[in-house]
């Protein structure tokens, strides 16, 4: 290291790896209850660490939630962007991942298709 | 790359690794490769989060779920349940101990709600092991800036502004000390660390060496910077093998970057530190005593003048801060002298790291504004009194400070503040006492300890602290004579007065603030021979009282044929056979025998 400009260059990107330690970001949130799983839950939950991966996305967490009742829509993925409301899709495949991810997650935008509730969470 | 979704935060501080720390992350991480979550969930050894009573300590991240004292046999369900599952295991969670309530979040733990934390700020959450940790905290940031933006006398003048003194005891102010040794005359100057903590009870610096080194080691290049030194000595017990090991790992890793070294960040500003270790005599925490011991010699104070800043080590100007002091730099050049000095009171600026220990419910490190009171620290952030006993006193600033008793409880914490009241903020370390302890035993105890660590130099303190040890065993013995208090403030003021350095200088304090304090369990001891606390063995009277059914059981176990009775009526205590042991009272079904 030669001068602070390097020091900053590492430091910006060494803190993507510590950054989930600390709150904010968008949160995609995973049903890993006993019926998520049966229905593939851990297979989507891969492909969304793959994605995240291969697109170097930045502050975002992914974690689990428990049966929520609608099991028979499992697996259920979950996408809270800040300050927007969170938004729930049902009978996720690995393979619908790249398109959440890259509609909603990077950009923004609804997948309608997938999407089964809108949950508008008190601020 | 892989993206890692969870991090397990693992404390690997010295009180976690004695309670299993090491083996609950192999554990942790041989559960998670037979998920198949290894590449996904991350274990992270990190330094001391100061809440030893509750270790081994995991933080489950990104939801921050705190769980206290797991086990191995914990972490199947720990693996299963939360990391595959995302289902907090409830049963791990820490407890309040007021409410009874559990509380997942860390922030949101009355131990360290009122806690404010700029020196522990990384400890805990990094690895110390792993420089790349604290860069990504915002580490080194502090040297860069002043080497490429400031001058030393820029530097010197911010540390004077921000008011920091002296975290090893004397409350020396910082920048002033710096000042001198800029100022004083010599092309080859020094930077040394004090990391001889040796108070009973006292862990702070040691965990800050363990949990965040690298922030010391800015600390101490800046103040090279400012002063116009190259080289350093960090001055460490043996005895802090863990502290040892992760500050060779972090100069090490700072050199490879070249962030320690020759020519850092291309300023022209060379800077090398070495370690010494001590052998762990208390006297080398004097600031003399520790030069000499670093260059090979025998461990022992000179007087002074000439201060360390004009002659110190190998007769060169040498600047020497406790390694609290030096961890609190960067953060005073990144925030700014303003931001630091509007924490704390009127004199004594900034944040003290205290370690709770002794009778309190929460043992361990908390960081506070000064100027807080010891209510606070006791009572909210260290739980209160074990087992829910009275409050009784509080030893600060170990064998040089002083006892507090119950009615200072509410007096704001600061150098000035503890001074007059006869103790000191030493190097912050906190004894809590209860009920069921002997104020004269304590001073006892004290006193032994310094009077075993004297170095032998000066006769007031080689031989005062004997003399004075021995009135004390005479007291605690049921020998006291009338005058004995007397006597005992006298020396004590000859001790002050006389002795060359500060160990000689404060060693009476313990005994001045407990007879300050408490001079009723003296004259106790000393005209009834009676200890109020039922400490002192000597003066204790074993009595059988009407609970008594007559079993016999404490007639069998007494070892000095003392107790007699018939089978099934009240026995009785020979007080001139009993030789006090106990046994008798640990045998006991009916609880019918007590120490008086």
């Amino acid at each position: 290291m030669k001068t602070v400009e390097d020091l900053r260059r590492l430091r910006k990107r060494l803190q993507s790896q510590t950054r989930l330690r600390h709150s904010g970001g968008t949160q995609i949130i995973v049903g890993m209850g006993t019926c998520g799983i049966a229905a593939g839950a851990r297979e989507v939950m891969a492909a969304i660490l793959d994605e995240i991966a291969k697109r170097q996305l930045e502050d975002i967490t992914v974690r689990q939630t428990g049966c929520i009742g609608m099991c028979e829509k499992e697996v259920l993925v979950d996408v809270v962007r800040p300050g927007e409301p969170r938004i729930t899709y049902g009978k996720v495949k690995p393979t619908d991942v790249p398109t959440i991810i890259a509609e909603h997650v990077v950009n923004g935008r609804l997948v309608d298709e997938l999407v089964v509730a809108k949950i508008e969470e008190p601020q | 790359m892989q993206y890692v979704r969870s991090h397990v935060l693992v404390c690997g501080g010295t009180g976690c690794t004695s309670s299993g720390s090491k083996e609950l992350q192999a554990a942790l991480k041989s559960e998670l490769a037979k998920k198949g979550l290894s590449k996904e969930v991350a274990v992270v050894e990190t330094g001391c989060h100061g809440f030893c009573e509750m270790g081994p300590l995991v933080i489950v991240y990104p939801e921050g779920v705190f769980y206290v004292r797991v086990q191995v046999s914990d972490v199947p369900e720990l693996v299963d349940s939360h990391l595959y599952k995302g289902r907090v295991v409830e049963r791990l969670l820490y407890r309040e101990p007021k409410s009874h309530e559990k509380v997942p979040n860390y922030n949101d733990i009355d131990f360290y709600k009122k806690q404010m934390r700029v020196v522990l700020a990384n400890c805990g959450h990094i690895n110390p092991e792993v420089i790349e940790d604290y860069i990504a905290a915002g580490g080194y940031e502090a040297l860069g800036k002043v080497l490429t933006e400031m001058t030393p006398e820029e530097v010197i003048d911010e540390i004077k502004k921000s008011g920091l003194r002296g975290r090893g005891g004397g409350g020396f102010p910082t920048g002033m000390k710096w000042e001198f040794t800029k100022k004083a005359p010599g092309d080859k100057k020094y930077v040394v660390c004090n990391a001889d903590e040796g108070d009973p009870g006292a862990f702070m610096d040691r965990s800050v060496l363990e949990g965040d080194p690298h922030r010391v080691l800015e600390g101490m290049a800046i103040c090279g910077y400012a002063i116009g030194s190259d080289e350093a000595y960090i001055y460490v017990r043996a005895e802090y093998p863990l502290a040892i090991k992760r500050l060779k790992t972090a100069i090490a890793q700072a050199e490879a970057m070249g962030l320690l070294g020759d020519n850092i960040f291309g300023s022209g500003f060379s800077f090398r530190i070495h370690i010494k270790e001590g052998a762990g005599a208390f006297v080398c925490g004097e600031e003399t005593a520790l030069l000499q011991s670093i260059e090979g010699k025998r461990g022992m104070p000179r007087p002074r003048p000439p201060f360390p800043a004009i002659s110190g080590l190998w007769g060169k100007p040498t600047n020497i801060n406790n390694v609290e002091t030096y961890a609190n730099v960067p953060q005073i050049i990144i925030k700014g002298a303003d931001w630091y000095a509007s924490i704390g009171t009127e004199r004594s600026k900034g944040t003290k790291v205290f370690a709770l220990t002794g009778k309190i419910n929460n043992t361990g490190l908390a960081e506070v504004p000064m100027g807080i009171t010891m209510r606070e620290i006791i009572f909210d952030i260290g739980g209160g009194i074990q087992e829910g006993k009275r409050f009784k006193a509080v030893q600060i600033g170990g064998p040089s400070g002083g006892c507090l008793p119950e009615t200072m409880l509410d007096l704001p914490i600061d150098y000035d503040s503890l001074v007059q009241a006869g103790a000191m903020m030493g190097s912050g370390g906190l004894v809590v006492m209860d009920e069921t302890t002997c104020m004269v035993d304590v001073a006892k105890f004290f006193l032994n300890f310094t009077q075993s660590e004297s170095c032998g130099k000066c006769t007031p303190c080689r031989e005062g602290t004997k003399r004075m040890l021995e009135i004390l065993t005479r007291i605690t013995n049921g020998e006291g004579q009338e005058g004995d208090i007397e006597l005992l403030e006298s020396m004590a003021r000859s001790i002050k007065a006389a002795s060359l350095c500060g160990l000689g200088q404060t060693a009476p304090n313990p005994v001045l603030s407990t007879i300050r304090y408490f001079r009723n369990e003296y004259e106790a001891h000393i005209r009834d021979k009676r200890c109020p606390a039922g400490v002192c063995v000597k003066l204790a009277v074993f009595r059988i009282t009407e609970l008594c059914k007559g079993c016999g059981l404490c007639k069998k176990i007494c070892p000095a044929g003392a107790i007699s009775g018939e089978l099934k009526s009240r026995h009785m205590v020979d007080p001139a056979k009993c030789i006090r042991c106990g046994a008798c009272i640990a045998k006991c079904p009916f609880k019918a025998i007590v120490k008086e």
